[in-house]
């Protein structure tokens, strides 16, 4: 039943200096704090969360664009942060990734056959050139682009069209993991079910793992197996996908839920409205960060910081939520 | 290329996409005046390449007793001498077609010079943000300090005067637009997605630099370009009037003005006609650098 594990992130940080003028000591924002996540072979993990909330950086950490400043990344078998550079190249075949917006991920000036050869010219010396441009025509096939589309230019090409080509370099070195970041939320609506079907029969095809981010729900909601749930920074939730749909636990996500269009005018939901905007990362909130704009928030939120607990097959980090089940524990009890 | 072949066999109804060239000639020759100077630098080139048969004459060959003679249309001109001859009667039309050689030459080679070194260490100021970068903005800061002219004299009163000691004084005197530039658009440039995703692929920083964003920096490069030729042959003039570029003997446009102007009331043509030469010079490849700038810059560009 349980796949190899294939990413595991433990108490995951970035932090960033921001230089505030010359006589100002720089600040830190804490655009990731603690995360702690694992993919497993096969299966979608998607991340959510508006922008700001440290799902990009989430990416560039574990695309290894940039180093963790604190927990720990395991690729396969191998620790990122204590890895060795020889290590660190081999990880590079093994995680990819796909950019949101397809009009800036590929090189305006570099041939789409150039482009997805580039990848095996770097990390396959051995490659004929033979051998390289077979492998190329059988990548664009593979995401449904033509041969003869080889020798354009990327200014040649539509958005979804960029999409697949992205998809494609990405896939070029065979990785296992699969980072997308936003792929579809710079496309038509229609361009967009064409892509994530490309990306599901990929998956299915090539037995890929898939780290998913998304400011929506709606998204995620036919790709992923997990989903997390993240607000400024820190993991809210993290829960299957039919249980996150079904029962949402975190306000937030509940929120986040409420405020995803359906294509069911009989439904007819309640629609949270968040107060206020998105805090500033520079000085969160005590306590719990989502308490000011949070519906169900009591004093102990504005104190203290709820740590991420399990209940039943969901992890949240929301005092509201223990209050909740402790109330249902003392009336069983 | 079989595999090619099998591409076109595939899918014979699609048209092949205008090549990036046929598509900048199509930019290009839209702006009219950039066409007149295009013209006109091809003939200037045509004729800097084959001077050795188009001139009637030898430049240093001095014909006594034709010493100043006026241009063929004008009073007392001779058919044989048809732009007249200087101070010491050589053949003005001669010394000015191999001076259109050596003003190309210089043009070019500064040019050349300045953008091959300029785009090195723009690329390096881009991607090393610590002291390289520094020293280098800095050390061009110092050089965009100096008025150009009153840089290149003291550059070559160093050195001392020649032609390629004029070479290298222009080439030091437009090294800082090319570093800025470069730097500036590389700046930009690597912020891209595209870089990135070079990266995640495993490109080295030399191949990033070299591979992913140079070719994406050409533009403003190539029409910067196309600008130095014109200052840099009216810099090497003007090196030449003041006696510390090329050196008398030499058909060098800037060098005839210098040593035929006390003769500009009683002969002026031998002052005019380098005049004139410099002029058509600069002017067709200032228009020709115009039409580039339009034809590659992206803001300008129909897609």
């Amino acid at each position: 039943m349980n796949a190899p594990v294939v990413l595991n992130a433990s108490k995951l940080a970035r932090f960033y200096a921001v230089p505030r003028g010359a006589f100002k000591a720089p600040a830190t924002v804490k655009a990731l704090a603690e995360a702690s996540f694992t993919l497993e072979a096969g299966k979608t993990l998607a991340v959510v969360g508006e922008s700001g909330c440290g799902k990009s950086t989430l990416a560039r950490l574990v695309t290894m664009i940039e180093e963790p400043s604190e927990g720990h990344l395991m690729i396969g078998d191998t620790d990122v942060v204590n890895a060795d550079r020889e290590a660190l190249r081999k990880l590079r075949s093994e995680v990819q990734i796909v950019f949101q917006n397809p009009y800036g991920s590929l090189n305006p000036r570099q041939k789409i056959i150039d482009a997805l050869a580039e990848p095996l010219i770097i990390n396959r010396k051995e490659m004929s050139a033979a051998d390289r441009k077979a492998a190329v025509l059988d990548m664009l096939k593979r995401v449904g682009l033509r041969p003869e589309h080889a020798n354009r230019y990327p200014h040649m090409f539509s958005g979804g069209q960029r999409q697949r080509i992205a998809i494609a370099r990405a896939l070029m070195l065979k990785p296992k993991i699969l980072v997308l970041d936003e792929p579809v939320s710079a496309l038509d609506v229609s361009v967009q079910a064409q892509v994530l079907n490309l990306l599901v029969e990929l998956q299915e095809s090539l037995g890929l793992s898939y780290l998913f981010i998304s400011h929506g729900l709606s998204v995620v909601r036919h790709m992923a197996d997990e989903i997390l749930v993240m607000y400024l920074g820190r993991v809210v939730e993290r829960a299957p996908r039919e249980k996150l749909f079904e029962q949402p636990l975190h306000p937030y996500t509940q929120a986040l839920l409420s405020a995803t269009p359906m294509a069911d005018p009989e439904r007819q939901r309640e629609r949270i409205r968040l107060k206020g905007e998105l805090p500033s990362p520079f000085n969160p909130p005590t306590g719990c960060a989502f308490h000011p704009r949070c519906p169900r928030a009591f004093d102990k939120c504005k104190v203290e910081r709820p740590e991420l607990r399990w209940h039943g097959e969901t992890e949240v980090a929301c005092w509201a939520v223990e209050r909740d089940e402790a109330l249902v524990a003392t009336q069983a009890g | 290329m079989p595999a090619d072949r099998t591409v076109t066999a595939a899918a014979p109804t699609v048209k092949a996409p205008p090549g990036p060239f046929v598509a900048f000639f199509r930019d290009f020759s839209e702006n009219r005046a950039a066409l007149v100077g295009l013209i006109i630098l091809s003939l200037l080139v045509f004729v800097a390449i084959f001077a050795n048969f188009l001139a009637p004459y030898s430049p240093y060959e001095q014909f006594r007793d034709f010493v100043r003679t006026p241009p063929a249309w004008a009073e007392g001109g001779n058919s044989a001498f048809l732009l007249g001859t200087d101070e010491i009667g050589r053949d003005m039309l001669s010394r000015l077609i191999f001076g259109a050689r050596l003003s190309l030459f210089i043009g070019l080679s500064v040019v050349v010079a300045s953008m091959a070194v300029g785009i090195v260490l723009g690329l390096v100021a881009a991607f090393a943000p610590g002291w390289p970068s520094i020293v280098i903005m800095r050390a061009m800061d110092v050089i965009l300090s100096v008025p150009s002219l009153l840089l290149a004299i003291v550059i070559v009163a160093i050195i001392g005067p020649s032609l390629t000691n004029t070479i290298i004084a222009i080439t030091v005197v437009y090294l800082p637009y090319y570093v800025r530039l470069v730097r500036a658009s590389a700046l930009q440039e690597k912020t891209r997605d595209y870089v990135t995703a070079a990266r995640v692929g495993g490109a080295g920083t030399l191949r990033i630099m070299f591979k992913t964003v140079l070719p994406n920096c050409m533009a403003p490069i190539i029409v910067q370009a196309a600008l130095t030729i014109s200052n840099a042959i009216l810099e090497a003039a003007a090196l030449g009037f003041l006696g510390l570029g090329a050196q008398p003997p030499s058909p060098e446009w800037g060098a005839m003005l210098a040593s035929a102007r006390e003769f500009l009331q009683s002969a002026p043509w031998i002052v005019t006609e380098p005049g004139l030469a410099i002029l058509i010079t600069v002017l067709s490849i200032n228009l020709v650098g115009d039409g580039l700038r339009d034809a590659l810059d992206p803001k300008m560009r129909r897609s």
